[in-house]
């Protein structure tokens, strides 16, 4: 076998493994919130995992900076709620989770996911 | 005190500065605790006595600021998000003309077979870079703004995909412009791929177009009933009528409506009587009539007088704000369905990058000459025919055209996975009472047999059970009044003899009214009628006898009466090869003559109403999805226990707590239409995700080349963006396809 050819296959395998840890093993930092949080939407969710207290209302703002239509929408099934957000406008949505647990947002296309811990 | 926090939305902010200064006079209102204004949503938090500040305190402390609060916008204005859209959508389809047509010359001066027609420019390779390179600079911008924050946050989708793939193509043949001989001297042929890199981008973005479109038409439903509520209300204040903006209009305020208008809120009819087309909101086809002390429904039309009312809810309590906000909330929920889904949309991606590695891997080191080529395209072609957007749409759109089209015809879904739970269901249970019947009893029969003709035996009747309070004199009396000619006997010494009837005295004569005790205690002869009695009595109905001066006069029958739309809803669902089971609490026989009436074999009577609730449980026991189809409010237990609990709209109030789907409209044939339209949106979500699916777990190995060995089969990249383009269009075109299947 040719040296270009071991070079791509050690290059290319490496490439398959930088793919899988950089987008399938990431960990997120979670963000305590109390209160109200500012989500900016670019790319995905910055924060995308946050803590907030269960039994109580806290406000999500979300802020699209994106303009990918993937990302145009922003959804929380366990709240019902699917709200368009305005490219470089602030989306306030209260939500109140009465039980401690792990709740998912998501973009219209379920592509990007964020993560709401309610503790 | 009474302490409530209410947001709204102010008119005429601009800066920092407005928003201290409506914070300021709102503070120095007595009562107000709490304020806090937002100049990005242009919302106003306040907290206050509600004892002490009412709403128009508020609006008045605003007003004097220079700014305008609007209380009751409950509704959202109409299509805000829509616009926005609209512009959005402009500005792609101008983006899609220009890398299409600049694509499309580079692909003419470039795809055999056809390059040979193409004017020599055209061929040139610079000439080619010069008309892709805004293609893919600046139309192409689009997905790096969109891939590069994703990779920020160590994530990718759709567009991380075709920034690679067109990147990839494009700097490949950018490098092989300029120097042509570096990439001759490794023995490849030095062919630049700008057509790939510019039409893949003008043909997804092309895709993308139409899948916003489509997309756009599934939310329709929401942008009608929003676009429904009136504008203005004419309101009486101070003896006068003004005309003022839906958003002020306050309960409680007096509302004049004339012939053709738009009644603006909800409310009662103080004054005046008309007819009003309910159809928009409710889905009732035909129109109603309303007179004094009847409920109006904000968004309807008033078709023929002129009548006053009051509002009784504004803003978002009204009944249209409720549906919106329920249809919304329907089409922000999840169907379970969607889970498999949203498990292989979160690998997807990384999935197919990988993959494309691999592509490229092996094309390299096994693939035929030139291996390089055919390991750029591809690698490229991988990346580009994947397909993640249909897989996210499948279910949502459906969902959203699904609740959509049940809200049109007055069916509220409460949310995705009642939706989806209808189609399964095996067997429906309605209530009788105020369900299938209409709750109140009616005169059916009036036999007469002495010299008192119907009418006046009715009329002699109905005058008598004036002074009575039992529920059946109350239809007597109101089968009398029906006739304007109804004859008034004059009662004296009126006498309610309980468990047993009633009796008095007009002129002479002793006249009685009740049952056959009471004719027995007053020794009155009934024998000889005892089997038209029974008769009247085997169909369900009450029976009454009258009877003057100790001779049998006529007898009269009450029954509660069947809805028009039962026999025909209980039809509609056995024919979807469903059971149907009525439960009741009254005796056997009343409820065998009405099941009879309406062709339900199996009767649940003498059923107390806690005991529904278990009755439901029986079924679910012996494995039957069970719909409870009742009221909402008698039978909340029995609703929330079954797998889908049917509640009839009550007045104006359509989010039942209980139930997963509401009928607005009350009528029966609805349950069979809720069924089919679930029925009919599943069948919809699993083509759609058999589709999505199908389309990735065929077409990705074509574009890795599987078929190569075997058939020689390859697939180019633009015909791989073709597909893709294709492939969330044909998804979201289905579930639109719903909207116009007929139910």
């Amino acid at each position: 076998m040719s040296l270009d050819k071991i070079i791509v296959i050690i290059v290319g395998v490496l490439m398959v493994g930088i793919t899988y840890w950089f987008f399938l093993m990431r960990r997120n930092r979670v963000v305590n919130v109390t209160g109200s949080i500012t989500i900016v939407v670019s790319g995905g969710y910055a924060p995308e995992v946050i803590s907030i207290p269960a039994g109580k209302t806290t406000k999500l703002e979300f802020f699209r900076k994106d303009s990918s239509s993937c990302l145009e929408e922003v959804v929380i099934s366990d709240f019902k709620i699917r709200k368009f957000l305005p490219l470089n406008e602030k989306v306030s949505i209260d939500i109140t989770p009465m039980k401690k647990g792990e709740y998912l947002f998501t973009c219209g296309m379920n592509m990007f996911h964020g993560k709401i811990i309610a503790t | 005190m009474t302490e409530i926090k209410k947001t709204f939305a102010i008119k005429g902010m601009h800066c920092t500065s407005c928003v201290f200064m409506i914070e300021q006079s709102l503070k120095s209102l007595l009562g107000v605790k709490e304020v806090s204004v937002n100049l990005a949503t242009n919302k106003a938090t306040v907290t206050y006595d509600s004892k002490r500040v009412t709403d128009k305190h508020l609006e008045d402390t605003v007003a004097g600021a220079g700014y305008q609060a609007l209380l009751n916008e409950g509704v959202e204005k109409e299509g805000d998000d829509w616009k926005e859209r609209q512009r959005e959508l402009k500005i792609l389809r101008n983006k899609v003309f220009f890398s299409l047509i600049l694509g499309g010359l580079v692909f003419w001066g470039s795809f055999p077979g056809l390059m040979e027609t193409a004017p020599w420019f055209l061929k040139n390779f610079w000439v080619q870079m010069i008309l892709a390179t805004p293609v893919q600079l600046w139309v192409g911008l689009i997905f790096y703004k969109a891939a590069i924050p994703a990779l920020k946050h160590r994530t990718a989708n759709m567009d991380t995909l075709v920034a690679i793939g067109t990147t990839v193509a494009f700097f490949y043949s950018v490098f092989i412009t300029v120097f042509p001989n570096a990439i001759r001297a490794i023995g490849v042929s030095a062919n630049p791929y700008f057509d790939v890199a510019a039409v893949v981008i003008g043909l997804v973005l092309l895709g993308r177009y139409f899948e916003s479109r489509a997309k756009a038409g599934t939310g329709e439903a929401i942008r009608k009933l929003i676009g429904l509520q009136a504008k203005t209300a004419r309101v009486i204040r101070d003896g006068k009528e003004i005309n003022i903006p839906i958003e002020q209009v306050f309960s409680g305020d007096f509302v004049r409506v004339r012939p053709g208008e738009k009644i603006p809120v909800d409310g009662v009819i103080k004054e005046g009587e008309s007819s009003v087309d309910e159809s928009m909101v409710t889905g009732e086809s035909m129109p109603t009539d309303k007179k004094e002390g009847d409920i109006v429904v904000g968004a309807t039309i008033n078709k023929t007088g002129t009548f006053v009312f009051e509002a009784t809810k504004v803003g978002a309590n009204t009944m249209l704000a409720q549906i919106i906000k329920l249809v919304e909330e329907a089409q922000g929920s999840k169907a379970p369905i969607q889970r498999v889904a949203d498990i292989v949309s979160s690998y997807f991606v990384p999935i197919i990058i990988m993959l494309s590695i691999l592509t490229f891997i092996v094309w390299y080191v096994v693939g035929p000459t030139p291996s390089l080529t055919f390991a750029i395209l591809n690698t490229i072609a991988v990346l580009i025919i994947a397909c993640p957007c249909a897989m996210g749409l499948a279910t949502p759109t459906a969902v959203m055209v699904g609740t959509g089209k049940g809200a049109e015809h007055g069916v509220l879904i409460k949310d995705a996975e009642s939706l989806e739970l209808a189609h399964k269901i095996d067997v429906v249970i309605f209530d009788k009472t105020g369900t299938l019947t209409k709750g109140i009893p009616e005169v059916t029969n009036v036999v007469s047999l002495g010299d008192l003709d119907e009418k006046n035996s009715l009329a002699l009747a109905a005058s008598l059970e004036k002074g009575s309070e039992h529920s059946l004199a109350e239809a007597i009396i109101k089968a009398a009044e029906k006739d304007t000619k109804t004859e008034i006997f004059n009662i004296e010494q009126f006498k309610a003899v309980p468990g047993h009837g009633v009796e008095g005295m007009v002129g002479q004569s002793k006249v009685i009214l009740g049952n056959r005790k009471m004719m027995k205690k007053e020794k009155v002869s009934f024998e000889k009628f005892e089997k038209d009695i029974v008769k009247l009595e085997d169909e369900g109905k009450t029976v009454m006898l009258l009877a003057k001066s100790e001779i049998l006069t006529a007898f009269i029958a009450v029954a509660d009466t069947v809805k028009e739309s039962a026999e025909e809803g209980v039809r509609m669902i056995k024919a979807l090869g469903i059971e149907v089971v009525m439960i009741t609490g009254d005796n056997a026989r009343t409820a065998g003559a009405i099941a009879q009436k309406l062709g339900i074999t199996k009767v649940l009577s003498e059923v107390l109403p806690s005991e529904k609730e278990n009755e439901v449980k029986k079924f679910q026991i012996a494995g039957k999805k069970v719909a409870m189809v009742g009221d909402g409010i008698n039978d909340a237990p029995a609703l929330a226990a079954a797998d889908v609990g049917i509640a009839m709209g009550n007045g104006t109030d359509v989010a039942i707590e209980a139930a997963d789907i509401t009928l607005v409209n009350k009528d029966i044939r609805s349950v069979a239409y809720s069924i089919k339209l679930s029925k009919r949106t599943m069948r919809t979500i699993k083509q759609n995700l058999f589709w999505a699916f199908g389309y990735n777990v065929i077409l990705v190995p074509v574009a890795m080349g599987v078929l190569y060995p075997f058939f020689g089969i390859l697939l180019s990249p633009i015909f791989a963006s073709v597909a893709m383009a294709t492939s969330s269009v044909s998804v979201v075109t289905n579930s639109l396809l719903l909207k116009k299947s007929k139910l």
